[in-house]
């Protein structure tokens, strides 16, 4: 092989001498580096992909061997100074030779030691994807670049074709490494996606009667439930997009809550979404259960957005941060759904339940759409403000004919000192929807129950506060006032209190006090328990 | 109410307004490349390096923990027209910077392509845990320990990389790049020889640490870190914990605590009172004061600060 002859030759060590070890470091380290600027193999006439593809597997494995054959001349020069020579700076340092010469050559050769190292850790994990990904798939993955090895990068960094080209390079050229001992299943782990899961077990205690016509507020906390299982699984898809999944186990069932791929290199600064998602509709609505300040969600939530599930559909969203005055961060973010979220249980007058929900697609045309537009400025380096416009407009369960129209601002104050960001912070929260429902001007007996003539124009909103005094002691407030989507006359308020405390990042406990004054005048006092726990690698939240 | 409906009508409302948007090129074409970083020890190295012909910023500010970093939208803003991120690695910053980056909108930077550069591969990395890593260890890092900027020969390494990576982003300027970094060589090297003169009479000296951020400063100025505040990485202090760690510097003699900025002193200072040793607050970034505002500084900081404490604890 040329390449091998050229690294023999260049470092005048006899290549017999070396050809087993060279070999072995072909194997292991020979893929994945990028071609030198200005080679000759760049101007041959192949697509970038074919192209880069010939280069690295000439280039790479020479380049790489350059060094480590240069290591290894350096440790052979040192016990057989007559078979090898310096290349650059001469002669080997003799034994007599001043101390700070040979300081210099032991810090120049641990220098390189851990560059190679540096390599070899991120060879391995692209070794790894090359492995276990079938050779058909584009097998650049996550880390793959953060590889890029710079000593023998190309030039023209910016281009995305020739990192697409490259990552080809990488798979095929790791699909032919042989396996080494016990690298396979090592191997195969790294392209596994993260995987987490969160328990969330709640508990609570008092109750009150549920009168006809009401909806049964978080579909009932009984007295111990495993309330929610939810499984993350994510992963850097491709060079353009990673994928998300969150499947919630209930205690009986199942229930994709996300599952949606990202694409993030598209061009002009969008970013795309498709799968199913929770809507951008708000703040409450895009939080995990596990990630709430709370145990419940507010009022507004169940009265008026679909409660526990929220606004949760199979759609299409795209985002852009637009342009706007320096400091001001602008987003926004336009999405399309089929039209069927925000599922929730009611009691009927005769003592039957129904399902009803926030949009339903009676037929194909009836999409629902969702706005949201987003101001951010940091105040102070601790402190910044967060504000909020949504809308939202689908049909609603009664028929084609009937719309329903959200519309909500959001506001939320964070305050976290840098210096003791561990230990206080604060976080003022505030919502406001509208809910604007067609209802036909005459019910059917049990739905009239819950429902009013006409079109329903209610209003609901939560605020809240939660300040955290310690490493891992928080202290929330809640205020509740919603009218019900169904009848605007009927109004519900409330207001609780949370005490959190956190053993770890990866565990929760949570106590909270509720009180609700529910419109038929029923007075609810409630005391919920919350532990939480994670397991795995849970991606972070958006912000 | 109305008003408000009419304008917001429908995605065709918004497409509008985001194709309005697209079509206003928001990104000066400015010769310099953008280079953000995710703390600033990153920063400054890039900016040894990088001279006037980079605009560099960090994202984290120095006397931040940089594992607890709030993923602000302001830094995507600063990420939306980066065309280089380099990152620290090890998941040091693997609660924060993952979602910054999907969300950027630029393709730029994206774990997998050219613009973003993982500096752990250039430094020597400490403490890679060998065998079974479970989460009963605390906040481990599977990877090794990411503080590894503190041993200034690691500083020259990642330099090296950065001034490599920056001439290969922008070939014209590339001999500019390395001349800095060979200047940058120089001058760190004349400053090495400085600090390991001052700390030569300590070599050996045994510390406590809060947090395990000094495993790569202890190893190059032959320093013996003999135990931690927190008795799991980032697991905060414990009092059976303190106490064992009372006796340990009883027993060992030890006589200096480290802090890092962002910890709270109240432990420290118990254990302080307890054993007699001092407590010092070190810092592990550049721009954890005022006056430390390059790498450089932030090492003639600690080595001072330590050396004054050896000195008063002789």
């Amino acid at each position: 092989m040329k390449g091998r002859e050229c690294a023999g030759t260049y470092l005048g060590i006899r290549p017999v001498a070396l050809s087993m070890l060279q070999f072995r470091c072909n194997a292991q380290i020979g893929t994945g580096l990028r071609p030198r600027p200005g080679s000759p193999a760049m101007n041959t006439p192949h697509g970038p992909v074919a192209r880069s593809h010939l280069l690295s597997k000439s280039r790479v494995q020479r380049s790489v061997m350059k060094k480590l054959s240069l290591l290894l001349c350096v440790l052979l020069g040192s016990v057989l100074p007559g078979w090898t020579q310096q290349p650059g700076s001469g002669s080997v340092p003799a034994p007599t030779a001043c101390c700070d010469a040979i300081e210099q050559h032991m810090k120049a050769m641990e220098d390189r030691i851990i560059l190679l190292e540096g390599q070899v850790r991120l060879l391995k994990q692209q070794l790894a994807q090359a492995q276990s990904a079938p050779s058909s798939l584009p097998p650049s993955q996550a880390q793959a670049t953060g590889a890029a090895p710079t000593g023998e990068t190309t030039a023209t960094a910016a281009a995305a074709g020739v990192s697409g080209g490259q990552a080809v390079v990488t798979g095929e050229a790791g699909a032919q490494l042989p396996n080494y001992g016990g690298g396979g299943a090592a191997a195969a782990k790294a392209l596994n996606p993260d995987i987490s899961a969160i328990g969330d077990f709640i508990g609570a205690a008092g109750h009150y009667p549920t009168p006809p016509g009401s909806l049964i507020r978080q579909a009932g906390f009984k007295s111990l439930n495993m309330y929610e299982s939810e499984v993350g699984i994510q992963a850097i898809i491709d060079p353009y997009a990673r994928g998300d999944f969150f499947i919630d186990f209930g205690e009986s069932g199942v229930d994709l809550e996300e599952g949606y791929i990202t694409f993030t290199a598209l061009p002009g600064g969008f970013v795309a979404r498709v799968g199913k998602m929770l809507e951008a509709f708000g703040k409450v609505n895009t939080m995990h259960n596990h990630v709430l300040p709370w145990v419940d969600r507010p009022l507004v939530s169940e009265n008026l957005t679909g409660g526990d599930d929220g606004l949760d559909d199979t759609g299409v969203s795209i985002q852009r941060i637009l342009p706007a005055p320096k400091g001001i961060f602008l987003e926004a973010i336009g999405q399309v759904f089929r039209g069927d979220t925000g599922e929730q249980t009611f009691f009927l007058a005769n003592g039957a339940t129904t399902q009803q929900t926030v949009f339903t697609a009676t037929n194909k045309s009836d999409v629902s759409t969702t706005e949201h537009l987003r101001a951010y400025r940091d105040i102070t380096e601790s402190t910044n403000l967060d504000l909020g416009l949504s809308y939202a407009r689908g049909h609603n369960e009664l028929g084609s004919g009937f719309l329903t129209q959200l519309y909500g601002m959001d506001a939320t104050l964070r305050w976290k000192p840098l210096r003791r960001s561990i230990y206080h912070s604060f976080i003022g929260r505030t919502e406001a929807i509208w809910s604007q429902r067609q209802q036909p001007r005459v019910l059917p007996f049990p739905l009239s129950t819950i429902s009013a003539p006409g079109e329903q124009r209610s209003f609901g909103m939560y605020a809240s506060g939660d300040y955290q005094f310690a490493r891992r002691w928080f202290l929330g407030g809640r205020y509740d006032y919603s009218q019900r989507a169904r009848d605007d006359r009927q109004l519900d308020r409330g207001a609780a209190a949370t005490l959190t405390y956190w053993p770890s990042e990866f565990s929760q406990i949570r106590g909270e006090y509720r009180f609700t004054r529910y419109a038929e005048g029923i007075n609810a006092n409630e005391l919920l328990m919350q532990v939480q726990f994670s397991l795995g690698a849970h991606g972070a939240h958006p912000f | 109410m109305e008003h408000f409906q009419v304008r917001l009508r429908g995605p065709l409302a918004l497409a509008v307004l985001i194709f309005a948007a697209a079509a206003f090129p928001d990104r000066c074409a400015a010769k310099k490349l953008n280079v953000v970083t995710s703390t600033t020890d990153m920063a400054a190295l890039a900016e040894e390096v990088g001279g006037d012909k980079i605009n560099v910023e960090a994202l984290a500010r120095g006397y931040q923990d940089p594992h607890f970093v709030e993923a602000k939208p302001s830094f995507l803003l600063k990420l939306k027209n980066a065309d280089l991120l380099i990152s620290v690695g090890l998941q040091l910053e693997i609660g924060w910077l993952p979602p910054l980056i999907t969300q950027s909108g630029n393709p730029r930077i994206q774990v997998s392509a050219p613009g973003y550069l993982d500096a752990s591969q250039f430094a020597e990395i400490l403490d890679i845990p060998s065998g079974q890593i479970t989460r009963a260890m605390g906040d481990v890092h599977p990877l090794g320990n990411p503080h590894y900027w503190l041993d200034p020969d690691n500083g020259r390494r990642i330099a090296r990389g950065i001034a490599q990576k920056l001439g290969e982003m922008d070939t014209a300027d590339s001999q500019y790049f390395q001349q800095r970094f060979q200047d940058f060589d120089k001058r760190l090297t004349a400053a090495e020889k400085t600090w390991d003169a001052q700390m030569a009479p300590y070599r050996g000296r045994k510390l406590v640490t809060y947090h395990t951020s000094w495993s790569n400063f202890a190893k190059h100025f032959g320093l013996r870190i003999m135990g931690f505040i927190e008795p799991r990485p980032g697991i905060p202090p414990t009092p059976a914990h303190t106490l064992e760690i009372i006796q340990l510097m009883k027993r060992e003699d030890i006589k200096v605590v480290v802090v890092e900025p962002y910890f709270d002193l109240k432990t420290p200072n118990s254990i302080g009172s307890a054993t007699g040793a001092k407590v010092i607050v070190l810092l592990p970034s550049v721009g954890g004061e005022k006056e430390v505002t390059d790498y450089f500084k932030l090492f003639d900081y600690d080595i001072n600060l330590l050396i004054q404490a050896f000195r008063a604890t002789q």
